[in-house]
């Protein structure tokens, strides 16, 4: 791995990925500590809870929900999707990110995500989880929701294979378990680890089971590796394909605003985007919190900048290409959605989410800002609301008004929209506060790679 | 169980109420010669009809366990919990009753359960009768159409008319007879009356008054002159507040006696409309000139031509070729001069744009003498229907287009005289005895009489009202009897041509209901007395010649009394001098309208009205004040502010709705909204504009004042945007139109653009050579009049749930079938375009792609058929839908539990659950029976397998009174479905799409006259 020293080296000129002066056995003290040993604080406490909060809020609307109908929200004919469908694209795409660091960036060798890949996956998963409820309660009969799935049965039903929805169904199952074995391969070296030093017997043998026996042995690496590669190579087709399944939903139907073919790799971008944004938003106040500056650096915190800043052109791209072909494809229907998205009823949203996502985030150009974790914070906030907006324009705006006047139609979100949408933020809070506190959030034998002395052991 | 004699316990005697008094065996006897026919009874106490087994029967609990209000000590708590956890026990181990079911024993003739049957019946609104056939499965009416046999329907119908069927389930009837509130028999009632009646008889009736609305029924207008003859000092008052007084007054001016004036717009090249609505519900006759006027609007054969000068836009204005949109006020004077240019009279010279008119349309009437009419709307001053007399016997139109006969009323007197004269005459303390037969006076009568004061007081000894309804005027009444609904009860009535319709049951009264015939009955001294056997006797006194039971199963069956229609008569026109016309000044006129929905609000409490669009507003549940958009814009007032309107002191509240086309100047409200007591959907639903309206002021007021007042008030309309041209100035071809001239010149106007090649498309083309329909529909824009009728036969078809208001507002509306209403052009002179839209059955279906579960699909036939079961509610069928014409059950729309509801639903359509989407089927029920039918008779009669073009209709096609709808197969280039669509002008919508809609459109073609054009 001469190539990792030469890539040690060059960013050294910069800023280093793990700041120097650790060796193998403070990188595991360090990080198995924050599991094992530090005392659990009052903040973490009140995090969780008022998170937990949340998550039982979202669970009181899931229920009334059930009870009544999805007509406790704001939906109608014409706009049959509101927030549901709107928060389950923004969570799949935030969902993106933790995939994209850990399978994209290893399988380019790009050692440097090490120290964020942990985290970044699990935020991964969560966020899948909490994109998974949507599509699963918008439907107008949740305890029917099985019959998307082809399963043999004695009614002779199976899906119908034409629809985006069922690919839907594959691509996010799917990718929700590629993801959660990849966390969880990334995880059993560490989970070794945890086992040998916790002095909790619960503690040993939940570890221990979870380790699955891990001993460390050379051949036990030699396996891991390649299975983690390959698990890697699966995972990187999957980052690009769920949201381009999922932009299908859209782009395979008519409605003006939907039907482009523009939307795989604007969706995947915009993913990306988001991605990188929510893994900003986690590793800044963690790294503060728990005092693993030497381990998430600045150089960190840059590159994710630099990533999102990349994406977010794409994604400019994408909209300029939409607006240009509302004006240049001579199809009267986009014509008017554009025209629509410039100034009717929701014209607002849509220069907000222009700000948002393009005219704000051109701040991480200023070195300055991007070495900055305070207005990388406020960047990546901004940027997390400028997608959400981009898919509430995408799916609400383009299903108020399409082709025919009569039929046109405004969206109010109710409170039970805001309960469910707010109660999944909860939810996904919650689950991350728990991880940080039973699991290790950086992967301890990764960042071991990282230091001088693997290094050298090599040569 | 120890059980001690508790203080909490409810003395036995009140739980259960046959233990109070022994039975009276007098009043078993009477009440049992007071009952007729077979009659089933539980007890004695239900047959001796006693208060006690009533309010048992009304209460969900028995008199004390309602009522008890003491404090539970912790003793008595822990022993009646323990009592009920015990009996709680015991119920689980109580065998259940056997109940057995008995199939007949004798299988009553025709009766196939699962096949209905029809009957003829009829329908009266405010005189008029509308001949009905209904719909009945195993005794159970469930829909109204038309009936095909008699000239004034030939199968359609109107919308009051087929909603009526859920006004008979309303379980907002009255459904008892009650005085005071209390809960009587009718044979305790009868008691009570016998005792004033035999003292008026000594007055000779000096007392008595009878309020009816107007009548038309010849076996109740002979009852009453019985009943004239028996008390010859009674007076039968009559009164509506949609009445036809300047009508009557007009020919009263022109004639010198009233007289029916009859269009036949079959013959008309020219129509000249005053401000009538002829093609609009409640129009008298409106269900045959649709047809005929329809008739006359194809572009290919001899098209007519329609002027209408109007106050307040209607269908027949957005119908017109030529509309000119003055004030209400303003037409009195317009006429005039219309008169006078026509050789009629005297009027004032014109100027501008309405001298212009004026003098186009005197041309053309001038080129068409004989072959056009002028008609004059209920609304105007009577000098304008006598002058619209004399034009047409000036132009030669009468006995052609225009043919007088004697009314339709049985009474026609002056409806708001009538009913100032009994206002007066019960201030005087003259009225002892007053009977209220239908109505809703309190309510509606014009406000500066004080009817309901004048009722109130303890002037008028006895006060009987007989209704539909426990209305406002009901509550004011001692003794309450119910009545039966047109659907439960025997009668007759005159069609607007004059012949008579027949009016039979369909089921047994749903409550102890008495129908107006056994209520007049009583006052002569018959209080046993059928309807039937009144109606019967009433015609077979009449009957002369020839086997009278034969005539009569004849009439029944065909449902009119055949050869009753009145014969043309011949009047003189006597025509001298007229009123002074009103003065016209700067000030805001207000004009007083039937709603278009609810007519005088009579139909409040009818979910299906009130969900029912309005014609040329789109609002639900609400009336408005409409308002043009100049005066909306220069007096600061938005849509949905509410505003005050004020009129000779006296002053409503309402909210504003901006509405294209209406003059400026004046504003437009709606009666019937505002209801204090009308059930369930009606209480509370839109503002009572009744209050402004007075004896000399029933239609148009001027001197009016508009003031807003700050607040906002929420009206929900159900179309989204009312023109074609879109926001960014793109005008879509939704409805396309041309004038004739044009298309003369070009036929294909409809379809310059073609539509994508078949092959385009992903994937194959289904292939329908093998099935031997092909089902399809064409909608013919020219002759649809937008009067809404295809909606509600839909909702009653098709068992379409009723959502409300909050629902509507948020749109989520079911209708299957909508009628969008477009307006084009300059916002205060449109011009208007309706265009029904069912689901367009599309060949390359958006809907049918995206569904993941394959709850729809496409049949064999062609159709996108939606499978409820399979439906799990993802909507994005309806995302993707670009014709909007799903539906989908938000929350649980459908009412499971009133049990009358259940009796009312189509049992062929699945009644749908919460979470499932909806939408058009072309009525495959009706589809499948016509198939099941056809296949019967193929096995039968050996011959090949065939359905009869014709043979089938959908519900929308069947009630549409222009017959703008045309199904069948389209396999089949025979059929007329096929051949509307080999026309010229047959288009899909959005066919640019590459949808392919088995739905098309047959393009509008306006004919103007190329005077006003240039």
């Amino acid at each position: 791995m001469a190539d990792h020293l030469e890539e040690v080296t060059v960013a050294n000129k910069r800023s280093p990925v793990i700041e120097p002066g650790h060796t193998f056995a403070s990188v595991t003290d360090k990080i198995s500590s924050i599991v094992l040993t530090r005392p659990t604080s009052l903040g973490w406490f009140a995090g969780f809870g008022f998170t937990f909060l949340l998550t039982m809020m979202l669970l009181f609307a899931l229920s009334y929900l059930f009870v009544k109908g999805v007509g406790i929200w704001g939906i109608n004919i014409p706009i049959g999707w509101g927030f549901a469908i709107v928060n389950f694209v923004w969570w799949i795409g935030i969902g993106h990110a933790g995939t994209l660091i850990s399978a994209i960036l290893l399988l380019l060798r790009q050692s440097w995500r090490n120290s964020i890949n942990r985290f970044a996956e699990a935020m991964t998963l969560f966020a899948v989880a909490c994109a998974g409820i949507f599509p699963g309660v918008h439907t107008g009969r949740p305890w029917l929701d099985y019959w998307m799935f082809p399963y043999p049965n004695t009614m002779q039903y199976w899906p119908q294979f034409r629809s985006p929805l069922m690919w839907d169904v594959f691509a996010v199952s799917t990718y929700f378990t590629i993801s959660l074995l990849f966390w969880f391969m990334g995880l059993i070296p560490d989970f070794g680890t945890l086992r040998d030093r916790a002095e909790n017997k619960y503690a040993r043998i939940i570890y221990g089971m979870l380790s699955m026996g891990w001993r460390g042995s050379a051949r036990h690496w030699h396996r891991y590796e390649s299975a983690y590669l390959l698990l890697a190579g699966l995972a990187t087709p999957l980052v690009l394909s769920v949201h381009t399944v999922v932009s299908f939903d859209f782009a395979i139907a008519i409605v003006p605003g939907w039907h482009t073919t523009i939307f795989p790799p604007y969706f995947v971008a915009g993913a990306i985007y988001s991605g990188f944004a929510m893994v900003l938003m986690l590793a800044i106040p963690i790294r503060k919190i728990y005092g693993l500056e030497d381990f998430i650096t600045d150089r960190h915190l840059q590159n994710s900048a630099k990533v999102m800043l990349a994406t977010g052109w794409i994604v400019a791209y994408g909209y300029a290409i939409e607006a240009f072909m509302g004006w240049y494809g001579g199809n009267r229907y986009d014509a008017t959605l554009l025209w629509n998205r410039l100034h009717g009823p929701y014209a607002f949203w849509y220069m907000s989410l222009l700000s948002c996502n393009i005219l704000i985030p051109q701040f991480l150009w200023i070195r300055k800002l991007r070495n900055s974790p305070f207005w990388l914070f406020v960047l990546s906030s901004v940027i997390l609301t400028g997608m959400w907006l981009e898919r509430f324009v995408i799916i609400v705006v383009s299903l108020s008004r399409d082709f025919l006047n009569s039929s046109w139609g405004m969206y109010y979100p109710t409170k039970w929209d805001w309960m469910t949408f707010i109660g999944t933020i909860g939810m996904f809070l919650a689950a991350m506060f728990l991880f940080v506190r039973i699991l290790p959030m950086i992967s301890i034998f990764e960042m071991r790679t990282l230091l001088p002395e693997a290094e050298v052991k090599h040569q | 169980m120890k059980m001690e004699e508790a203080n909490l316990k409810p003395k036995r005697e009140d739980v259960c109420p046959g233990k109070k008094n022994t039975l009276d065996r007098a009043a078993v006897e009477q009440q049992l010669a007071a009952t007729q026919g077979p009659e089933y009874w539980r007890s004695l106490e239900e047959l001796a009809g006693s208060p006690e087994f009533q309010e048992m029967l009304h209460r969900e609990f028995p008199k004390g366990a309602s009522e008890w209000l003491d404090d539970v000590s912790r003793r008595g708590f822990l022993r009646l919990m323990g009592a009920s956890l015990a009996l709680a026990g015991m119920t689980g181990c109580t065998k259940l009753p056997v109940q057995e079911i008995v199939p007949y024993v004798k299988q009553p003739e025709q009766v196939v359960p699962g096949v209905p049957m029809f009957f003829a019946t009829a329908f009266t609104l405010s005189g008029y009768t509308y001949p009905l056939l209904a719909e009945s499965h195993l005794g159970r009416p469930t829909k109204l159409e038309g009936n095909n046999l008699h000239p004034a329907s030939l199968g359609g119908t109107d919308l009051f008319a087929q909603a009526s069927l859920l006004g008979m389930y309303d379980p907002d009837r009255s459904q008892t007879i009650s005085h005071l509130g209390a809960i009587q028999s009718w044979a305790v009632f009868v008691s009570q009356v016998k005792g004033p009646l035999a003292v008026q008889r000594g007055l000779g009736g000096a007392g008595i008054r009878v309020l009816t609305q107007t009548v038309s029924s010849p076996t109740l207008k002979d009852q009453m002159l019985a009943f004239k003859a028996m008390y010859p000092q009674a007076k039968w008052h009559v009164y509506e507040p949609i009445n036809r007084d300047n009508v009557l007054e007009g020919a009263r001016l022109a004639f010198g006696e009233p007289v029916e004036t009859q269009y036949h717009l079959e013959n008309a090249d020219v129509i000249v409309s005053l401000e009538a609505d002829f093609l609009g519900a409640g129009f008298p006759g409106n269900v045959r000139y649709i047809r005929d006027f329809a008739k006359r609007r194809n572009p290919d054969a001899d098209m007519s031509r329609l002027y209408v000068i109007e106050g307040n836009p209607s269908g027949t204005g957005a119908k017109s070729d030529h509309r000119l949109s003055v004030r209400s006020i303003e037409i009195d004077s317009l006429t005039r001069s219309l008169a006078a240019a026509l050789g009629v009279g005297q009027g004032p010279a014109l100027s501008g744009d309405q001298a212009k008119f004026i003098n186009a349309v005197v041309a053309d009437l001038q080129k068409h003498r004989g072959s056009s009419v002028i008609i004059a709307g209920e609304h105007l001053p009577p000098a304008v229907h006598a002058l619209a007399h004399a034009m047409n016997a000036a132009l030669g139109n009468v006995g052609k287009t225009v043919v007088y006969t004697d009314p339709v009323d049985a009474n026609p007197v002056n409806q708001v005289e009538s009913l100032r004269d009994l206002v007066a005459d019960m201030r005087a303390g003259k009225v002892d005895l007053l009977l209220i037969m239908g109505g809703n006076p309190v309510y509606d009568a014009p406000a500066d009489l004080g009817f309901a004061d004048a009722l109130k007081s303890e002037n008028v000894a006895l006060r009987i009202y007989h209704g539909l309804y426990r209305n406002e005027t009901a509550e004011l009444c001692h003794w309450n009897v119910s009545a039966t609904h047109f659907l439960e009860s025997w009668s007759d009535g005159r069609v607007y041509d004059g012949s008579v319709a027949l009016v039979q049951p369909l089921i047994a009264p749903l409550y102890a209901g008495k129908s107006a015939h056994e209520m007049l009955a009583l006052l002569v001294g018959v209080s046993d007395a059928s309807g039937y056997d009144i109606v019967r006797a009433y015609w077979q006194k009449l009957h002369t010649g020839g086997d009278f039971e034969a005539w009569w199963r004849k009439s029944l069956h065909d449902g009119f009394v055949d050869g009753s229609a009145y014969p043309p008569k011949n009047v003189p026109l006597k025509l001298a001098s007229l009123p002074a016309p009103a003065s016209v000044d700067n000030s805001i006129d207000v004009n007083f309208r039937r709603d278009p929905s609810i007519y005088d609000g009579r139909f409040a409490n009818n979910g299906w009205l009130q969900e029912l669009p309005k014609p040329m507003s789109k609002l639900v549940w609400d009336n408005a004040v409409l308002m043009s958009p100049k005066m909306a814009e220069r007096e600061g007032i938005h849509v949905m502010e509410v505003v005050a309107v004020e009129l000779n002191g006296r002053k409503v509240n309402g909210p504003v709705w901006i509405q294209a086309g209406h003059p400026d100047n004046s504003v437009t409200v709606h009666l019937g909204y505002g209801r204090r007591q009308a059930g369930r959907a009606g209480t509370g639903a839109g503002f009572d504009v009744y209050p402004l309206r007075t004896t000399n002021t029933l239609w148009i007021a001027s001197g009016g004042k508009v003031t807003k007042t700050g607040g906002r008030y929420q009206l929900s309309s159900t179309q989204g945007y009312q023109t074609m041209t879109t926001t960014d100035g793109d005008l879509r071809p939704i409805v396309r139109n041309t004038s004739l001239d044009e298309y003369r010149k070009n036929p294909r106007f409809a379809t310059e653009e073609p539509p994508p090649p078949r092959e385009l498309t992903l994937y194959p083309n289904y292939d329908y050579s093998k099935s031997p329909d092909a089902w399809g529909m064409s909608i013919d824009l020219n002759s649809c009049v937008g009067c809404n009728n295809c909606i509600i036969a839909c909702v009653a078809e098709n068992n379409i749930a009723v959502v409300g208001k909050e629902q509507c507002v948020k749109g989520r509306h079911m209708h299957w079938i909508r009628v969008d209403a477009y307006y084009q052009g300059d916002r205060d002179t449109p011009k208007a375009y309706f265009q029904p839209v069912p689901c367009m059955q599309c060949e390359n279906a958006p809907c049918e792609l995206v569904c993941p579960v394959g709850a729809t699909t496409h049949s064999s036939e062609g159709l996108n058929d939606q499978i409820y079961n399979r439906c799990i509610g993802t909507r994005y069928c309806s995302n993707n839908c670009p014709y909007k014409v799903r539906r989908f059950n938000f929350l649980l729309f459908q009412d499971w539990d009133t049990p009358q509801y259940k009796l009312m639903r189509n049992p062929e359509v699945t009644v749908r659950s919460r979470g499932v989407m909806e939408k058009c089927t072309y009525c495959i029920q009706r589809i499948t029976r016509a198939r099941i039918d056809a296949e019967t008779a193929s096995v039968r009669e050996n011959r090949k397998f065939h359905i009869e073009d014709g043979s089938l209709q959908t519900a929308c096609q069947q009630s549409c009174p222009a017959g703008a709808i045309i199904f069948g197969n389209i396999n089949d280039p025979n059929s007329r479905v096929a051949k509307l669509k080999a026309h010229d002008r047959n288009y899909g919508l959005l066919d640019d799409l590459n949808t392919r809609p088995r739905t098309t459109y047959m393009a509008e073609v306006r004919n103007p006259n190329p005077e006003l054009e240039a």
